[in-house]
């Protein structure tokens, strides 16, 4: 990272980066704290990983062999929790650190210290989260949903410091998306008017309001646990005039319009890579923006979908099924315009296009499925099986994951100067492509078949499915230890990379030198 | 398109990897059309919904991969410049909006048909225990508990497990065919979902609040689910078997377990020996204590501790039984008094004393736990 | 036109925001009273609603008849009896009905309970009305003793045609003595 040196002009360099540990620990600037973002949400990535491997070498066979149930239970919880607020979440945080001022010509975030607390948190909370592993009575069990009663007065004790993780993770989130909408809203360069602003950009400010609405929710209704567990309140217990049902509502009205934050900045940054190596503008900007809107806001009206058996009235059911099915809506409009995008454009397939183009794939898939789990009769079969775990990890891996890998590949020259390895790319990318669709496609038909999920053993007729699922886990999760080793060996030895990288891509960012300099629009600069 | 592709994904996997593939497991890829006529509807509604996600993905990755492969640069491309147009937009948010009132048609009339709530002629509470069921016929004033019936053995690979491995339990669900048989669906701790995917039915049990499910099942059979809800450490090891007889097989089964129940009374009166107690005493122990306390008393510490060489089970008897009927409210301990009879109570306190190293020599009888429950 | 604001407004935007994330925390908790009237009103959950006050006299209708049934269920760690004194009754919409529910606490120490209804199904929860129910206190019972439960109801005459069975559940829970006291 000896961007500096190479600025070419003094007056972005008039402070550089402090040497040693103090440059990450007190850094202000958004690349750095982008890049320590983007670090720590890897090392989530494979903390996580490293769980789902242990899940699905239990899975491998009928019976126990390799773990107790109870340790299974701490894996899938501490597995999904990990992923959603440690991997995902952090990852497109990182992005929009690195990106956004770039993208919208600003010298830096609205709120720089800000943005250095939101980040120096995030270890903390993932230290406490991860020590309760090594606590009597075990690691948070209750499953990522950690739904009441199991999570309060049967929960291990480890949970008050799960709670306390959450509040933490909350936070980080809360003042990343206070930062990213006042500098979306504050530090565009003076021509970009709202309808001008790159579409990854759109999608994060979508996002970071998303945010700002929801995480105060998961913070309340862990507070509610906290009062129950430890201060004799009632609100998820039956016996003093609460309803176990309510946690649900109260989290789902948290985690669907969550499940959003994890995709929103993915259709942004496939939004910026198709049209590069299609060479050709994005089909319906205008559209893609009020899609993304609507997708955020039917996110809003749809939570009990996640909740059809939970025994809701005839009106209810059908209400929250409608509005589920809506969503296709806006979706579909997005995956056309990326089709059309693609459409009678001169392509090239570099490793970022083919992420993308298997994003747009894969998760098309992962919204089929999802629209049939939103018609309710049917979800009563569907639901709690291998079908849900099937359909969320194909909107979640090849989704936000595939997107995240996307953006690194398309942004990493600009980031560090240097090109990555074309073909070591590929090779990542299609055995992740390979490990990814063993792992979870087979899932379908184990759901399908009976399979309920979060269960560490299983009846016979599953064997089949559960090792190909299990073989094509490992194989996804040792092809990262390569994804690393091609961003290490890109940032010390790489090619040079060009200002623009790419044949003519579009936004400001390509128009700073690569690698990007410390400092860069010191002063607003003119759109093309 | 599944049922045609099987033999070629069986060939193709089977011969690339070489799995110990286990005799009994199949390559079921769709759900099953069940027994009823719910399921059967749920069924084809799945059906229908998966053939059009079907079509609209052929034509919209039709159209992805023939750009993909005509409009490749190295095959000299030239890309064009459009960027928008209403009509399209207008068009392509038009038409799946018009698919998706297609679908809603269907499934709507089948959720209407699922939340009929015409009278029934059986009436069941199913309450979800950790980890376990239990079924109360409401109005025949029959109840028992239905226990995982596969052994410690099978599960940790010391024993060939049986073709319903995980899915076989000590007393299924006895149901008579051709009836409306109405489920009242509770728990007695946390959260549990009872579903037996062949009868279309999943419902949640929670605890304090009581949910409703029906089915009329037409024919006779053994239909095998299980807990669908995260509920705790043996979550995947609490099965549930429903049996459809016919009307007459049923009432014979009812007659059966009515006086059963009266012989229960019957040997709660008599006087056991030790030997007696300890038989019993360990299939009582299989069956409601093991889960947590391990078949060999070691227990899984902290939160289930060893019985074996325990304060409880080598100390008075009194406090044993204490805890026993009671339970230790804030633990996992839950209270067996209103669980198992006076017999199997005596039963197993009487084992939890003699058995792995245990030695106090002392039992406790059937009647005295009758008659203490019934004087306090 | 973002970059034209005065700095003072700029300043507000964060503020702003963190109102909305102050809003959003408070919203989390009004769910919870929102959850209550919603069931209230909705009988979502079963949830019957509080002691019903009888203004006028009820016209009994005659035309139909309405099974109720009776059950109950003991929470974990609740080791006392429960039962109800009979299993159903067959009763006119509008007419006033007695029965009762025996409980014993067959543990050696006090201990305290709370009843907890819920009518399946949940659509006609708020067709049953609870003129007098001990699920509406606190049971106190000493080590041994045991007690009659009363409950006074009636079901609505307005309940939808279709229904023609209700079952009224019961659940106790032990209240720990600090919930009791608070």
């Amino acid at each position: 990272m000896s961007a500096v040196l190479e600025s070419q002009d003094h007056s972005y360099d008039h402070h550089g980066p402090a040497k040693g540990w103090r440059r990450w620990v007190y850094t202000t600037n958004h690349k750095d704290i982008g890049t320590l973002y983007l670090w720590f949400s890897f090392i989530m990535f494979l903390v996580g990983g490293s769980m789902a491997l242990v899940i699905r070498a239990e899975l491998f066979e009928p019976g126990l062999q390799i773990v107790e149930p109870e340790f299974f239970n701490q894996m899938t919880t501490m597995h999904g929790l990990i992923m959603v607020f440690g991997a995902v979440m952090p990852a497109f945080v990182g992005l929009a650190n690195w990106l956004i001022p770039m993208m919208i010509g600003a010298p830096d975030m609205a709120l720089p210290r800000m943005n250095n607390l939101s980040f120096w948190i995030l270890p903390f909370a993932f230290l406490l989260l991860l020590s309760t592993l090594f606590m009597e009575g075990g690691a948070p069990n209750f499953g990522w949903t950690f739904y009441a009663p199991l999570s309060t007065t049967y929960a291990p004790p480890s949970v008050t410091y799960f709670i306390f993780g959450v509040h933490i993770m909350g936070a980080s989130s809360i003042m990343g998306a206070i930062n990213i909408i006042a500098t979306i809203l504050n530090l565009r360069t003076p021509q970009m008017t709202l309808m001008k602003m790159p579409l990854f950009v759109w999608t994060w400010l979508i996002t970071a309001y998303l945010l700002i609405a929801v995480m105060p929710v998961l913070a309340g209704v862990v507070t509610m646990m906290l009062m129950d567990i430890h201060f004799g309140t009632s609100f998820f217990s039956a016996a003093g005039g609460g309803d176990p049902v309510l946690f649900q509502h109260v989290f789902w009205f948290f985690g669907h319009p969550e499940v959003y934050i994890m995709i929103l900045p993915a259709f942004g940054v496939v939004s910026q890579i198709i049209p590069t190596f299609s060479r050709k503008p994005l089909f319906g900007y205008t559209s893609m923006v009020y899609a993304t809107a609507s997708i955020a806001f039917l996110s809003f009206i749809v939570w009990a979908h996640h909740m059809f058996t939970v025994g809701m009235p005839l009106a209810g059911e059908l209400f929250f099924m409608y509005a589920t099915m809506l969503i296709a809506v806006p979706t579909g409009v997005k995956v056309f315009n990326w089709v059309a995008t693609m459409f009678r454009g001169a392509l090239t397939f570099e490793t970022p296009m083919l992420y993308a183009i298997a994003f747009v794939i894969l998760f098309t898939i992962g919204g089929f499925s999802g629209l049939m789990l939103a018609i309710a009769p049917v979800d009563f079969q569907y639901h709690d099986t291998y079908f849900v775990v099937a359909h969320f990890h194909y909107v979640l891996v090849p989704g936000a994951i595939f997107g995240i890998f996307a953006g690194v590949y398309y942004w990493l020259p600009k980031w560090c100067g240097n090109m990555y390895d074309e073909k070591l790319g590929k090779l990542h990318f299609w055995l992740s492509f390979v490990g990814m669709n063993m792992t979870f496609f087979p899932m379908h038909f184990v759901g399908l078949a009976g399979m309920p999920r979060r269960i560490p053993d299983y009846a016979l007729q599953f064997a089949d499915f559960n090792q190909i699922s299990s073989v094509g886990a490992f194989i996804f999760g040792t092809t990262q230890l390569l994804f690393l080793f091609i961003v290490i060996k890109t940032i010390v030895s790489g090619r040079k990379a060009t200002a623009e990288v790419w044949d003519n891509p579009e936004g400001l960012e390509w128009t700073v030198p690569s690698p990007a300099p410390y400092h860069t629009f010191s002063t607003p600069p003119d759109m093309k | 398109m599944f049922a045609k592709a099987i033999p070629w994904i069986r060939l193709s996997i089977g011969s690339f990897l070489f799995f110990s593939v286990t005799a009994k497991a199949d390559w079921d890829v769709n759900m099953r059309p069940g027994v009823t006529e719910v399921s059967h509807q749920v069924y084809d509604l799945h059906m229908i919904i998966f053939w059009i996600c079907v079509v609209i993905g052929v034509v919209v990755f039709g159209i992805m991969f023939w750009s993909i492969i005509a409009h490749r640069k190295s095959l000299g491309a030239k890309p064009a410049t459009f960027h928008e147009s209403t009509t399209i937009e207008i068009i392509w948010t038009a038409i799946p909006f018009a698919i998706l009132i297609g679908m809603a048609v269907p499934a709507t009339s089948a959720l209407i048909n699922i939340y009929d709530p015409s009278e029934s002629d059986l009436d069941i509470k199913v309450t979800g225990y950790q980890w376990k069921w239990h079924y109360d016929y409401l109005e025949e004033e029959i109840g028992f508990f239905s226990n995982l019936n596969t052994s410690p053995d099978e599960i940790y690979n010391r024993a060939e497990k049986n073709d319903h491995y995980l899915l076989e339990v000590d007393e299924p669900l006895v149901v008579p065919i051709n009836k409306k048989v109405r489920f009242l669906v509770t728990a007695n701790d946390v959260i549990h979902s009872w579903w037996v995917p062949e009868i279309a039915v999943k419902k949640d049990a929670i605890p304090g609040f009581v949910n409703e499910a029906w089915t009329i099942i037409p024919e006779p059979g053994v239909y095998r689910g299980q807990c669908a809800e995260l509920c705790g450490k043996d979550h995947g090891f609490m099965p549930i078997v429903v049996e459809a007889k016919t009307q007459e097989d049923y009432d014979a089964w009812l007659a059966e377990r009515q006086a059963a129940a009266a012989r229960e009374r019957e040997l709660r009166d008599k006087v056991w020996t030790l030997e007696e107690l300890m038989e019993r005493g360990q299939k009582v122990y299989a069956s409601n204590c093991a889960a947590c306390h391990n078949a060999d008393g070691s227990g899984i510490p902290p939160a289930f501790p060893a019985l074996k060489g325990s304060p409880v089970a080598t100390g008075p008897i009194e406090a044993h039984l204490n805890v026993v009927l009671n339970g230790r409210p804030g633990t996992y301990m839950a209270a067996f008094g209103p669980q198992l009879s006076p017999v199997e109570l005596a039963a197993v306190i009487t084992y939890e004393r003699n058995a792995w190293g245990n030695s106090k020599g002392d039992m406790i009888q059937p009647i005295d736990i009758a008659n203490r429950q019934a004087a306090e | 036109m973002a970059t034209n604001m005065p700095g003072d407004k700029k300043a507000m935007k964060p503020a702003k925001l963190l109102a909305v994330v102050l809003g959003m925390f408070c919203f989390g908790f009004l769910l919870v009273p929102l959850y209550d009237v919603i069931c209230d009103v909705t009988g979502l959950n079963g949830k019957t609603g509080d002691q019903y006050v009888l203004t006028e006299a009820l016209d009994v209708d005659e035309s139909r008849w309405v099974t109720v049934q009776f059950s109950t269920s003991n929470n974990a760690d609740m080791p006392w009896s429960f039962a109800p004194s009979e299993v159903k009754m067959r009763v006119r919409p509008g007419e006033m009905h007695e029965t009762y529910f025996i409980a014993k606490n067959i543990t050696g120490q006090r201990m305290v309970a709370q009843a907890v209804p819920s009518v399946a199904p949940f659509s006609v929860a708020q067709y049953l009305h609870k003129t007098e129910c001990f699920c509406f206190n606190q049971q106190v019972l000493e080590a041994g003793e045991s007690i009659q439960m009363p409950l006074k109801f009636f079901v609505d005459p307005e309940i939808p045609g279709r229904v023609s069975k209700l079952t009224l559940t019961y659940t106790l829970f032990n209240l720990p003595e600090v919930a009791a006291n608070l």
